[in-house]
């Protein structure tokens, strides 16, 4: 397999194995590259690549952009705040405008679920979800579950526990699955608020106790609380929230063994995680950092090698 | 970069040009030739080219540490994002593992291959080499020289065995470790050549 058996990366739902596998292969190599003296390679110097975003990122977008640079390819970014979206245009009419002027590629962030699908239908760029709304982020899933394979060797048979909104994350349902793709078994924690109603038709199992969780894990990927996608409250507060859900070292102490610790960024220190735990030993979060961008380089790298010229 | 997938190839004669005993002489004289440009390989760095030419580094390299009874320095470099052909396959090309662990810079390297034809594999190995930095000199040793195919303006400075071939023959250099033989295989179609 050499091949991408997609020509946009939507969802993670709709990758294969293979898939996934060629990408971390892929991204092998990338990672050795970037950890070099000269960290650039001239592979996509005839691409153009625009970077959409219809909200607030700067991670993500900084990865993408260091990724798509490394790759030498010519790059415009795009936020909502400083556009013409204001002025009322809609989805379809903003890309068509900047594809007009010859782009190749699209990595686009949106607030509305299925924005990145309803594009890829209806325009000719290669189309790279970097999360929309509640739906999914793949890239984030596959820097996440590069990093566990980086750390553990492989995801076959490994537990992995998402903590935390899983009601409102996009990197929960990804991480969801491509962990499964991978061979993993995934358990949901956090408060009955925050957990959908159905989510163990995905295959998953709901813990609401984080020390059951922890104990049967073998890698806790803790997400960020996410107040700015809730309208109500969803918990009593954060201190509440911390004291049930936030990982502290004395939990990791007591527990009969060493388990990885992941986070998506941006940490709010002393409410997913206390300061020890997100700069302990066993936290491989600036790791996920680092391969995101060798992991995003791979995904573009292999979706431009599908453009037609 | 000659491997080619024969299956959907039809109707190809085959004809061995260097055979295992020639095939083996081949690469002692090369090894040799290299000692008397190099002598005890100092300031010298052999750089095979992923995915075939690492096979040809690795004899030579056995032949060399035994002749001069010392460790004579190595790397592997895979060019699959320096060419300039990417998108202008069918399919993207899936890289290998580099490594070059060691600065080059101010060093003799040899890039080492199997077979030169066009020249742009060998014009996308210059180009992956200046990223670890600037070596004193660059030569190329080559065991196939398809000579008269050249699209680029460069030659190699070791050579194994020179042939003549038409742009439609496939020219397959096979190794003990991969396809259990050492030879130099010439594929040429049994009708409508070019």
């Amino acid at each position: 397999m050499n091949n991408l058996s997609v020509d946009n990366l939507i969802a993670i739902k709709d990758l294969c194995q293979e898939d996934i596998e060629l990408i971390f292969k892929t991204a092998d190599s990338f990672k050795q590259i970037i950890n070099r003296p000269i960290k650039k390679v001239p592979s996509l110097r005839d691409i153009t690549i625009a970077n959409l975003f219809f909200e607030n990122s700067t991670r993500t977008r900084i990865s993408f952009e260091l990724a798509q640079k490394r790759l030498s390819a010519d790059i415009i970014n795009f936020s909502a705040s400083a556009s013409s979206v204001k002025k009322g245009e809609t989805l379809i009419d903003t890309v068509n405008n900047i594809l007009a002027m010859k782009v190749d590629m699209v990595v686009m962030r949106h607030p509305n679920p299925g924005a990145s699908k309803f594009l890829s239908e209806r325009v000719k760029a290669k189309i790279i979800n970097a999360g929309d709304g509640t739906h999914e982020h793949p890239t984030q899933a596959l820097l996440d579950a590069y990093s566990i394979r980086e750390k553990l060797g492989s995801l076959e048979g490994k537990k992995v526990v998402i903590v935390g909104d899983i009601l409102h994350s996009r990197v929960a349902l990804s991480n969801i699955y491509c962990l499964q793709k991978l061979g993993a078994e995934v358990m949901v924690c956090g408060p009955t608020t925050l957990i959908p109603k159905h989510i163990h038709l995905l295959g998953v199992l709901v813990e609401h106790n984080l020390h059951k969780a922890l104990a049967w894990c073998d890698v806790a990927n803790v997400l960020r609380i996410q107040l700015e996608r809730q309208e109500i409250s969803f918990f009593p507060s954060l201190r509440e929230y911390a004291m049930l859900f936030g990982l502290n070292q004395s939990i990791l102490n007591n527990l009969e063994k060493e388990i990885v610790i992941m986070h998506p960024g941006p940490i709010n220190r002393g409410v997913e995680m206390t300061s020890d735990v997100a700069d302990g030993k066993h936290a491989i979060i600036l790791d996920q950092v680092e391969n995101g961008v060798a992991i995003r380089m791979a995904v573009t790298y292999l979706l431009a090698g599908k453009i037609d010229r | 970069m000659q491997h080619v997938d024969f299956s959907t190839t039809k109707l190809m004669e085959k004809q061995i040009i260097l055979n295992e005993q020639q095939f083996n002489l081949t690469l002692k004289r090369l090894s040799h030739q290299l000692i008397e440009i190099h002598n005890q390989f100092d300031d010298t760095i052999l750089i095979g080219l992923q995915p075939r030419g690492i096979h040809l580094l690795a004899h030579l390299k056995k032949f060399l540490d035994e002749t001069l009874a010392r460790e004579v320095r190595c790397g592997n470099l895979d060019i699959t994002f320096y060419r300039d052909d990417f998108r202008r396959r069918e399919k993207p090309l899936i890289p290998s593992v580099t490594n070059i662990d060691f600065s080059i810079e101010k060093k003799r390297v040899v890039l080492i291959d199997d077979v030169l034809y066009t020249g742009r594999t060998i014009r996308s190995g210059l180009d992956a080499l200046l990223a670890f930095g600037r070596p004193s000199s660059v030569e190329l040793l080559v065991l196939i020289d398809r000579r008269f195919r050249r699209e680029l303006p460069i030659q190699a400075d070791y050579v194994g065995k020179t042939v003549d071939t038409l742009t439609a023959e496939r020219v397959s250099v096979e190794w003990k470790e991969t396809e259990g033989k050492n030879q130099v295989i010439l594929f040429t179609p049994t009708e409508g050549h070019e």
